[in-house]
């Protein structure tokens, strides 16, 4: 008994043993990523598609938790530890390490075909010459709404900034629910839920972004400081004591019921089709008049690049240009509803409610969070002040003139081009 | 024991083989990142590298109107902090005590272990507890309200400008409020019987027995509890962290140096980590609280009138 339990083992350590080998002769590479909930995604779908379509490479995902994912990816580049590719955070994170010469150059990988130059310009130099990662997906704004309370309340989704007001006065009428479900308590919510999501269409998207950038606008211009006014009637609408609901509480608020509308990011679509129990819909951010030409938020939010430090820098390319795929594309819009794809390629979408995001980009054009590029590398940052200036708006405590009055004084005290 | 009583003594190696462990473990994680930290202020990252600056940093912190005004927004928030802790906590802490002391107190074993269990609790389980106790939305304190009829009376007071600081400085009193009864405690028990009975022969008894008596008894614990406190008050960071986040809303109100150094240090959202006007900020806190012991050390302490028994 002893003896065959013996020869069992060694016989299986062989086996093993033999597997090991042959694995030696291929190649493993690995990702780091801050996407530490997408673990299971990654393992059992993107991964083995990759490896079917590239035998002998194999792919490990080592994702490190969000808080920490930009302090410890810095150390192991510094130290030499870090894996073969890099998630890339959007704009000045990723430029910073690509300026630190930690992402590689590949302004000429085949995959960039594949990409519009919005898409890219969260991961190039200023002058838009190099491209140092490959634009993965990117998060669009909207409101979603509680298609059974409006059933209920007998409303339609609105089309314009008088509808929309209108139909808060509806639903704070009826009484059964709060209408909107946001809070200012964390501040980011405010300018990112609030501002960035009806803001395209006053400032009319990429013109207004690109024209802030070369100082041809400023934030106290009329089309900059409408949204605050907007975001300011937002107040009524909001629930008790919105002043100290965070943006957990207002997820919950929604989820379970208890507000018709959620001032959304297409990021929130998976958790909620887990957590709410009703139908829900999505309508974009209502135009100021009828009939004007509408711009939605489609943030680039995710990438990835190469670790120029890999040793296997070629397997680290096929991986990045299986990323320019029709077949990723579809894998990763699909298996994580609310991130889109960036890449030209048409996508078909299983959730609704990501199809609803999604089809926006027929209709509407695209652009991305205005403070995002360029002009929050000063100080005081400009991001950071949108929440605050954006929670004061709504709250009351700061007038949408005052408000933007403050954020141009700051973003002109560093920033050459406004200060002409 | 003959061994010993030579007339040269050995030099005493045993107290440095003693002391070496605590000496070399407080230097590795409190005196050398100090030190660093304050080399770290005096340098700045230019193009990837880190260059000598000297006072720079401290000019910038102090002088640009853009760092100083938050600097100094959260030099008052800290203070407030501190007056709240000094008005409300060691006041009421030494009450409790007082009262703890009494003889004919019952139970007093239960209701000194129910102050002092918050002590015990961590930070991150006091601000979440107490941000959900106050929330609008599933906050017991609306409906408790509500049950007398006094449902006017509550505020989002984690979100409003005018309350935030004040309501976290008494969730914080709450939960420390049992270090200052337990040390007075200690110390109203050292007083000898002899004395109070010597006052009840006077006829001093009750209230005025406290305040002739022991009160200027306790007065060394009470001066050591209030330069705890600041310590304490002017280091804080976790609970505000975790009741109100980086950013320390609403409008800053409830920014303390701490959170203002995190915020510099390690970035928030998209403003990058600056690791050396952090370092500056974080030196600067060291000097206040530095200047604040020696302070007390010098002019309050040396008056305290200490009575041996």
């Amino acid at each position: 008994m002893k003896r065959s339990t013996l020869r069992n083992l060694l016989l299986v350590s062989t086996f093993l043993g033999s597997v090991a080998m042959a694995n030696a002769a291929d190649v493993t590479i690995s990702i780091e990523s801050w996407r530490s909930e997408d673990l299971a995604i990654w393992q059992n779908k993107i991964i083995p598609a990759f490896e079917k379509a590239n035998p002998g490479i194999h792919v490990k995902f080592t994702p490190t938790s969000p808080a920490e994912y930009d302090a410890a990816l810095n150390s192991r580049l510094a130290g030499g530890t870090a894996g073969d590719l890099i998630t890339c955070r959007p704009f000045d994170q990723s430029l910073g390490v690509y300026k630190k010469g930690n992402l590689a150059d590949i302004t000429n990988l085949d995959a960039m075909k594949n990409f519009a130059d919005v898409a890219k310009s969260a991961w190039s130099t200023d002058d838009g010459k190099v491209t140092f990662c490959v634009p993965m997906a990117s998060v669009i704004h909207g409101f979603i709404y509680n298609k059974d309370a409006f059933k209920e309340l007998g409303i339609t989704p609105p089309k314009t900034e008088d509808e929309f007001f209108a139909m808060l006065a509806k639903i704070k009428a009826n009484g059964n629910y709060v209408p909107m479900a946001m809070g200012t308590h964390d501040e980011w919510e405010a300018n990112t839920m609030g501002y960035y999501n009806i803001g395209p269409n006053y400032w009319k998207g990429e013109t207004g972004r690109l024209g802030l950038i070369k100082g041809s606008e400023k934030l106290t211009d009329k089309q900059w400081v409408d949204p605050f006014v907007s975001i300011a009637k937002w107040k009524d609408y909001l629930g008790d004591g919105f002043e100290a609901q965070t943006y957990s509480d207002s997820q919950n608020m929604f989820t379970l019921g208890r507000a018709a509308i959620y001032p959304a990011g297409s990021w929130e679509i998976s958790g909620f089709n887990t957590q709410a129990d009703f139908k829900m819909g999505a309508f974009k951010p209502p135009v100021p008049k009828a009939g004007q030409e509408c711009y939605i938020s489609d943030h680039t939010d995710i990438g990835m690049g190469m670790n120029p430090a890999s040793k296997n820098p070629k397997a680290a390319k096929a991986f990045l240009n299986w990323l320019g795929t029709a077949e990723f594309a579809s894998l990763y819009s699909n298996a994580l509803p609310g991130f889109f794809s960036l890449s030209k390629h048409t996508v078909k979408l299983t959730d609704p409610l990501a199809q609803d995001f999604v089809s926006w980009r027929k209709d509407c054009k695209s652009t991305i969070r205005p403070t995002y590029q360029i002009l929050s590398r000063g100080t005081p940052n400009l991001e950071t002040e949108m929440g605050n200036a954006s929670a004061n708006v709504i709250k009351g405590t700061e007038t949408p003139k005052a408000a933007a009055e403050r954020l141009q004084k700051g973003l002109a005290s560093w920033y050459k081009p406004q200060q002409k | 024991m003959g061994m010993i009583t030579t007339r040269k003594p050995p030099f005493k190696w045993h107290i440095v083989v003693f002391l070496a462990p605590a000496v070399l473990v407080y230097t590795a994680i409190m005196i050398f990142p100090m030190i660093d930290t304050m080399r770290l202020a005096l340098f700045s990252s230019i193009d990837n590298h880190q260059v000598f600056v000297g006072l720079k940093n401290f000019k910038t912190l102090f002088g640009d109107p853009r760092w100083s005004e938050h600097f100094w927004n959260a030099l008052g928030n800290n203070t407030w902090f501190f007056i709240i802790h000094m008005l409300v906590q060691n006041p009421v802490g030494i009450a409790l005590a007082a009262i703890l002391s009494v003889p004919t107190l019952r139970f007093a074993p239960a209701y000194r272990t129910i102050v002092i269990i918050p002590t015990i609790l961590s930070f991150v389980i006091v601000g979440f507890s107490w941000k959900l106790i106050l929330s609008p939305l599933w906050g017991i304190a609306p409906s408790m309200l509500d049950m007398i009829g006094l449902k006017s009376l509550f505020h989002p007071w984690l979100g409003k400008e005018q309350y935030a600081l004040t309501t976290l400085a008494l969730i914080s009193v709450w939960q420390f409020i049992g270090i200052p009864m337990l040390l007075i405690y200690a110390a109203l028990l050292t007083i000898p019987e002899e004395i109070l009975e010597a006052a009840e022969c006077d006829g001093l008894t009750g209230f005025s027995q406290f305040w002739k008596i022991k009160l200027p008894l306790i007065l060394p614990s009470i001066g050591i509890i209030s330069i705890l406190t600041f310590v304490g008050n002017f280091n804080a960071f976790d609970l505000i962290f975790t009741a109100q986040g980086p950013v320390a809303g609403p409008n800053y109100s409830t920014d303390i140096l701490g959170t203002f150094m995190y915020r510099t240090f390690f970035g928030y959202q998209l403003q990058l980590g600056d690791p050396n006007l952090g370092a500056t900020i974080a030196s600067t806190m060291f000097l206040i609280i530095l200047i604040g012991v020696c302070i007390y050390l010098f002019t309050i302490q040396r008056r305290l009138r200490r009575y041996q028994f």
